[in-house]
């Protein structure tokens, strides 16, 4: 066969590794983009209901629980960390460090999560809600529901985010305990991390819009 | 490594399961070209149906709803299902790797996911058409479609999940144009349907996440009411209409600039003659596509945006017809003394340019705003819109196929048939459509299901129009379908053309080259080389001064 001198990663398109590896890389960053113009999408959302009821915005934000949103970025830039840390260990040969990483960053991500979880659910209590099912009436301003439309729908699209991201991290998490990688490939994991930094760095942008409006 | 003779991509597994899997993206395209010629038959029906009700004035065939539905299905299966994936997944899946020396595309499992998340799109279309179609037409304005009872939702939804697909095209071919081309091939030595479909897959990129977010978000309003919409709610409606164009505008770039780079191969090949402004050709597409960004404004002269914002939309508008401008002159400066041939693809292009030229002519017409405010919403924008998009694009479309068809399947199909029928399309084409530039101008507005009585002289000959296009498209599909089986069987090279997918076998190899392909030529050097039963021969240099002189 013609492939035999070939490492069992390369696919026969490709003419060596880092051909393999430069496009995986150039097509991950390409996709970034679209995440970055899917989100961009919501921000410019934003920008434009938040000029046009700058007071609304002000008092609605109070709502949320600071604590809670700084506790969750926390939580997030530490599993950007974890993530980061595990890429390393592969890049010098050491699964096992990778594999606890990896599962580091699963269990903070869950973290996340679940203190979202619990963030819902107080709103969807006091009837904190998007558009028609808005009830509550602790704060004083016109269309206060706009800005629960603004919050679920970018907070809910970032949280899908997160559980995707959970569901490719399992993923290479086995691929590496079934030993599919080494420091010669280990592009998934690279690219899962370039994932995991962007749905992160959301976050950030999310945390001081939403939640320390000033 | 030994290909045993007369084996290749479609004979070397007949299974429906080597189909099904497969990673070939010659054989994705070719399932594609099958998703997409079902849609355009289906489009194509509803589009004969809508002009047999407009036969004559009040209710024929249909009722009024029924009719609403017809031009909204028409309109969404053309746009999401055909036009969009026709050219760059169907053709360019085929055709990229081969012109560029490459044995697949990138990315081929996100490429066959891409044909799958196709046919899921798809499936919700005909979801939606089964469960009350929607009515809206195809852009989904609010608050029309958030109050509307028929299924505005699934449309929507197959209009966001086949964003998805074109993505992953658009990322595959971006991928593989950067990484995979063959050693020598430099960016100024790709074919121009290359930079074509490079400029396409931009837009691809950077258009539909945002269609993709407002569809989302029109999802979450209709069945949760989020108000970012509803005026009443302290939303805005005209939110909606800049987020859909900022999107579909581009897109119609998306559909027409690779059928821009078939022109440029197509003319080029049987003329005989190097390319005109090869780099210029290339720039405009980067060009267009860029400028396709800055001009959404020009669908909403009416809307209520600012004095201001308009201008500034028209004169963006203005300026997008340079680089287009630009193709023209060019390929006609190709054809300039060429050795011109009019096989039917040539017929094919030479349609183009002319139909292309009227629509973009016209569109410059709806670019000036105190023109536009008379025209607004009549079937001089309906007549433009198919100007461009079906004599722009869908002929380029079917140039393309009749130009790679031997390629594709080994077997070449009945020429004078072929003649015939893109004569009868050219025929159709323009008593259906140039018609309604008529009738727009004397204010039929778009969209109506009745119409008074004098304007029924009109609606008639467009209608009988649509009938000789029908013809033309049916014995299309009887003499393509007859060469699937019986066609003579194809030469590597029945053009005569230099680019490197005619290098190699029709159809071509698993691996698409048996050797590297020859690369020390451009893909134009008509003025060089010459094609003699299926090889490549070096012109003297006794010709080769005789062709300087004459050009």
């Amino acid at each position: 066969m013609e492939h035999a001198e070939h490492p069992k990663f390369l696919q026969h398109h490709f003419t060596d590794a880092e051909q393999q590896a430069e496009s995986a890389k150039l097509g991950m960053w390409i996709f970034l983009l679209t995440e970055i113009l899917l989100f961009g999408g919501l921000f410019v959302f934003y920008a434009i209901f938040r000029s046009w009821h700058p007071d609304m915005f002000y008092e609605a934000h109070k709502v949320l629980s600071v604590p809670l949103g700084t506790l969750n970025t926390f939580v997030l830039i530490t599993s950007s960390l974890t993530m980061a840390l595990s890429i390393r260990a592969m890049q010098l040969n050491n699964r096992k460090q990778t594999i606890w990483y990896l599962v580091a960053t699963l269990l903070l991500a869950a973290t996340f999560l679940v203190v979202k979880y619990f963030e819902y659910h107080h709103k969807f209590e006091l009837g904190q809600l998007p558009g028609r099912f808005y009830t509550y009436e602790g704060i004083n301003a016109v269309n206060p529901h706009i800005f629960f439309s603004v919050y679920f729908t970018m907070t809910g699209l970032h949280g899908i985010h997160v559980l995707i991201g959970m569901i490719v991290i399992t993923w290479v998490l086995v691929r590496t305990i079934k030993n599919d990688f080494s420091s010669e490939y280990y592009t998934p994991i690279e690219m899962t991390g370039l994932y995991w930094h962007l749905v992160d760095l959301i976050w950030i942008f999310l945390f001081p819009l939403l939640y320390l409006i000033g | 490594m030994s290909v045993a003779q007369g084996v290749n991509y479609l004979n070397e597994d007949k299974s429906l399961k080597s189909w099904l899997f497969t990673l070939d993206h010659k054989r994705i395209g070719v399932m594609y070209l099958f998703g997409v010629m079902t849609m355009f038959l289906l489009g194509g029906i509803f589009a004969i149906l809508i002009r047999l009700e407009l036969l004559a004035p009040g209710p024929d065939l249909m009722t009024a709803d029924t009719y609403n539905q017809m031009f909204t299905l028409h309109g969404a299966i053309m746009i999401f299902l055909f036009i969009i994936p026709a050219i760059p997944a169907a053709l360019g899946n085929f055709v990229l790797p081969l012109m560029i020396g490459a044995k697949d595309v990138a990315f081929p499992r996100l490429n066959l996911a891409s044909w799958y998340v196709y046919l899921l799109g798809a499936g919700f279309a005909l979801f939606s058409m089964l469960a009350g179609a929607a009515d809206t037409g195809w852009t989904f304005y609010t608050p029309y479609s958030t109050t509307t009872s028929t299924s505005v939702i699934s449309m929507t939804m197959a209009a966001f999940i086949l964003g998805f697909s074109s993505i992953f095209t658009g990322v595959n071919f971006i991928a593989t144009i950067h990484k995979l081309r063959a050693p020598g091939m430099t960016w100024f030595k790709m074919p121009l349907m290359i930079w074509a479909l490079y400029a396409t897959a931009v837009i691809q990129i950077l258009a539909t996440p945002v269609l993709g977010i407002t569809l989302v978000l029109l999802v979450l309003e209709k069945a949760f009411g989020i108000g970012i919409f509803d005026p009443a709610m302290g939303g805005d409606p005209v939110l909606f209409q800049h987020f859909f164009w900022f999107y579909s505008h581009p897109a119609v770039y998306i559909m027409v600039l690779p059928g821009m780079g078939i022109i440029s191969e197509l003319i080029a090949t049987f003329s005989k003659k190097k390319i005109f402004g090869y780099k210029l050709i290339a720039y405009s597409s980067v060009a267009i596509a860029l400028i396709s960004f800055l001009v959404w404004g020009h669908h909403m002269f009416t809307s209520g945006q600012s004095e201001l914002a308009a201008m500034v939309f028209s004169f963006l508008t203005f300026f997008v017809g340079i680089p287009s401008g630009v193709k023209m002159f060019n390929w006609l400066a190709t054809m300039y003394k060429g050795r011109i041939s009019f096989e039917a693809p040539m017929l094919w292009a030479l349609s183009f340019m002319f139909l292309f030229a009227i629509g973009g002519f016209t569109g410059i017409m709806l670019g000036a705003i105190s023109l536009d405010i008379h025209f607004h919403d009549t079937y001089f924008v309906v007549a433009h819109f198919h100007y461009v998009m079906m004599g722009g694009t869908v002929v380029a479309f079917f140039g393309g196929l009749h130009y790679w068809w031997p390629k594709i399947w080994g077997r070449m199909y009945n020429e004078t048939l072929a003649k015939i029928s893109v004569i009868l399309v050219f025929i159709g084409f323009n008593m259906t459509f140039f018609t309604q530039f008529i009738l727009g101008s004397q204010g039929m507005p778009r969209r109506y299901f009745n119409y008074l009585d004098q304007y029924q002289p009109l609606h008639a000959f467009s209608s009988y129009g649509s009938w000789v296009l029908g013809l033309g498209f049916i014995i299309m599909a009887f003499y393509l379908i007859h060469s699937l089986f019986r066609g003579k069987k194809a030469p590597d090279n029945p053009w005569g053309a230099l680019t490197l997918e005619w290098q190699t076998s029709s159809p071509p190899s698993h691996h698409n080259f048996d050797e590297i392909p020859d690369l020390d030529h451009d893909p134009y050097d008509y003025d060089k080389l010459m094609v003699v039963d299926d090889k490549l021969i070096r012109k003297n240099g006794q010709s080769e001064k005789k062709e300087t002189t004459v050009n």
